[in-house]
């Protein structure tokens, strides 16, 4: 009988060139590299000077997303880049492509937007690969059983050239989420949840898993969202096991399999499962049922609560400056501190249902007076699709600003950023200070929380704002 | 890379936990497409007052800071994301080593590519490095050591792959081509497969 194995071990034991040794990284083959025009261009250099070509650009998909304005362009087809770097990094992404034959997703395509939001939706994702792309929140495609981790420039340029990267075997770390989610607590509240359950840096050194009833009943958009947020608990990557909503949502996708080698495909994907009996590093236990719409209140997103919940006191002098940096108070629930911006985005809360989840809150209200609402979709084809259900009108309507997609306010690197002092409550993943510019203070929330604060021109649950109006 | 063996230097102490990528270089200082440059940004957010001089109150910018190759920084060094932008803004501001009692995983797989060399060290000597900022040390890196003043040592845990390549300054891409012909076959494997 063979030994128990996990879902990675299965996919890291088929991708080894060269086996792990004690005094050798493994050499591991990558299916699908993600590049975009910020962490790439010094890896293109590199081939450059050593005279090298991409080993398989028919593996490599590029977009524009990070440095790229959301404003739409002018008549004369100008586009209001933040600066002329910016510009420069776009054309240099645009001019590296072209040199070395790499599919790119740039302005011309009306499937450009976020590396992790496109990946899927073209199908170029599947359950069992290796993919990697010079961006942390690369984690986001294990929601459909790859290994997929963020790498460095340096790194960028092995597998631009190689097609492999050296890499160490890491450890495994089951998060097992038993019942089920409440009616109206999402799956980022989940997430957020977990980060402050095992800390943000629980997860260093491992791959989670997260499985268990509560995972299994997720949407495919809920489980990117949560194995996008793996890296803020330190992971290298988080996976779920793929199942048949993976398979059903990858169907007909333009670079999914057709036909017959669709069907194979399927065969193989079903193996891509933990054994019974697996053995992992870690196990933690969280149960669903207890999860609340969750905000962080610090500086890092392990410092998470449900928003009604008291902040707790400061543990060490670290968190006693996230809460003065913060401005908020121990013992005093975030819920009702008032917000100036809100931004509805990023790979981890872009998608449609997203989109959807906002909407309906706005629906019929509108943004409260003195608060900037900032929604950017995913995508080009997630825009299309919004602007088909008229998402944007009611987004509009609502006084909010429809914009096009980007990772904006995500990295605030494109001009879309935060005043200082300003709170911002934000579905992106990171409430690092100044990660949404310079002393911005950033609330991350799920897309429904987000919308009814913006409402309320304060920290509010959805839930009750919802019920409330109902009442009345 | 250049052979990296040895690093003598006094610590500059950054005792914060959590330093992330967006601390150690905002974002917005990551549309160069160069790698050099970036050490004037280093910190940016900490370092400079808002008219553009130094903050006197930012540890590195002290005078018995100036100059320190050696960084002790709080738990959880280099959270955060995976660009390179990090170790390359440390290099050109004059660190050459970090030193904590956790650092981020692709941080630290990214600085060790770039001969940034990034060292954990157990809870009680991270504590004591801490304590003694300005101390003198030297970092060995072929013993996997790091000797104080009093000719003490801290014992660190260094993969062997990665002492290697700093201390021959290995090509890491040179090193997988070499496998060129096991990666042909491992292509041809899962083409015959499909
Ligand atoms: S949206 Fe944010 S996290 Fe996602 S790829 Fe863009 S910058 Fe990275």
């Amino acid at each position: 009988m063979t030994t128990p194995r996990t879902l990675f071990e299965k996919v890291w034991d088929t991708h080894q060139v060269v086996a792990e040794k004690a005094d050798a990284p493994a050499v591991l083959y990558i299916d699908l590299h993600l590049v975009h025009e910020v962490t790439s261009p010094q890896a293109f250099d590199e081939l450059r000077r050593r005279e090298l070509r991409v080993r398989r650009p028919d593996r490599t998909l590029a977009t524009l997303d990070h440095s790229t304005p959301t404003l739409p362009a002018a008549a004369d087809g100008t586009r209001p880049y933040v600066t002329p770097q910016a510009e420069a990094q776009v054309r240099t992404l645009e001019s590296n492509c072209a040199a070395f034959g790499v599919e790119l997703h740039g302005w011309d395509s009306d499937a450009r937007g976020i590396v992790h939001v496109i990946g899927p939706e073209l199908g170029a994702t599947q359950p069992g690969m290796t993919i990697v792309c010079g961006d942390s929140h690369t984690a986001t495609h294990g929601a459909f059983g790859a290994l997929a981790f963020g790498i460095g420039t340096t790194e960028v340029g092995h597998v631009l050239a190689t097609q492999c990267l050296l890499q160490r075997k890491p450890k495994t770390f089951a998060i097992h989420v038993d019942n089920a989610l409440p009616a109206d607590v999402s799956a980022k509240d989940l997430v957020l949840h977990v980060i402050a359950t095992i800390g943000v840096g629980g997860g260093t050194g491992h791959v989670l898993e997260f499985r268990g009833p509560a995972i299994e009943a997720l949407s495919m958009e809920e489980r990117m969202t949560v194995c996008n947020m793996a890296i803020e608990a330190g992971a290298r990557a988080g996976m779920i096991a793929p199942d048949q909503t993976t398979f059903d949502w990858l169907k007909n996708r333009p670079r999914a399999p057709q036909g017959d080698a669709w069907n194979r495909a399927v065969a193989h994907w079903q193996t891509l499962k933990s054994d019974d009996g697996a053995r992992y590093d870690r196990e933690v236990r969280i149960d669903a049922a207890t999860v609340c719409p969750t905000v962080t209140y610090g500086t890092h997103p392990g410092m998470a609560a449900a928003m009604d919940a008291p902040v707790p006191a400061a543990a060490n002098a670290q968190e006693a400056r996230a809460l003065e940096y913060m401005q908020v108070r121990a013992g005093k629930a975030m819920a009702g501190m008032p917000v100036d911006v809100v931004f509805v985005g990023s790979c981890t809360n872009s998608r449609l249902p997203d989109l959807r989840a906002a909407a309906e809150v706005l629906r019929g209200r509108s943004v409260a007076e003195g608060v900037r609402m900032l929604v950017v979709p995913g995508s080009e084809s997630v825009r299309r699709a919004a602007e088909a259900e008229g998402l944007h009108e009611v987004f509009t309507a609502a006084g909010a600003e429809w914009r096009v997609p980007g990772c904006s306010m995500c990295i605030a690197m494109n001009g879309d950023l935060a005043q200082p002092g300003q709170l911002v409550v934000s579905t992106s993943n990171r409430n690092f200070e100044g990660r949404q510019g310079k002393g911005a203070r950033t609330v991350l929330a799920s897309p429904a929380t987000a919308a009814a604060s913006a409402v309320a021109g304060r920290i509010a649950d959805p839930r009750t704002l919802m019920n409330e109006e109902q009442a009345a | 890379m250049k052979p990296l063996t040895r690093i003598r230097s006094r610590t500059a102490v950054l005792a914060h936990a959590n330093i992330d990528t967006d601390r150690i270089i905002p974002a917005r200082f990551l549309t160069t497409t160069e790698r050099t440059g970036l050490g004037r940004h280093a910190f940016e957010d900490w370092r400079y007052r808002a008219d553009g001089s130094d903050d006197p109150d930012f540890e590195l910018n002290r005078p018995e800071a100036r100059g320190c190759r050696i960084l002790v920084a709080g738990r959880n060094f280099g959270c955060g994301s995976s660009r390179e932008h990090a170790p390359w803004a440390l290099l050109d501001f004059g660190i050459q080593a970090v030193l904590s009692s956790e650092i981020a995983d692709i941080f630290r797989s990214n600085a060790l590519k770039n001969g940034l060399l990034a060292v954990v060290v157990s809870e009680a000597e991270h504590r004591w490095l801490l304590d003694h900022p300005g101390v003198e040390l030297s970092i060995d890196v072929a013993g996997s050591f790091i000797e104080l003043p009093d000719g003490g040592r801290f014992a660190f845990e260094l993969d062997g792959f990665a002492r290697h390549c700093l201390l021959q300054g290995v090509d890491q891409l040179g090193f997988i081509r070499q496998h060129a012909d096991a990666i042909d076959a491992y292509e041809q494997r899962v083409e015959q497969a499909a």
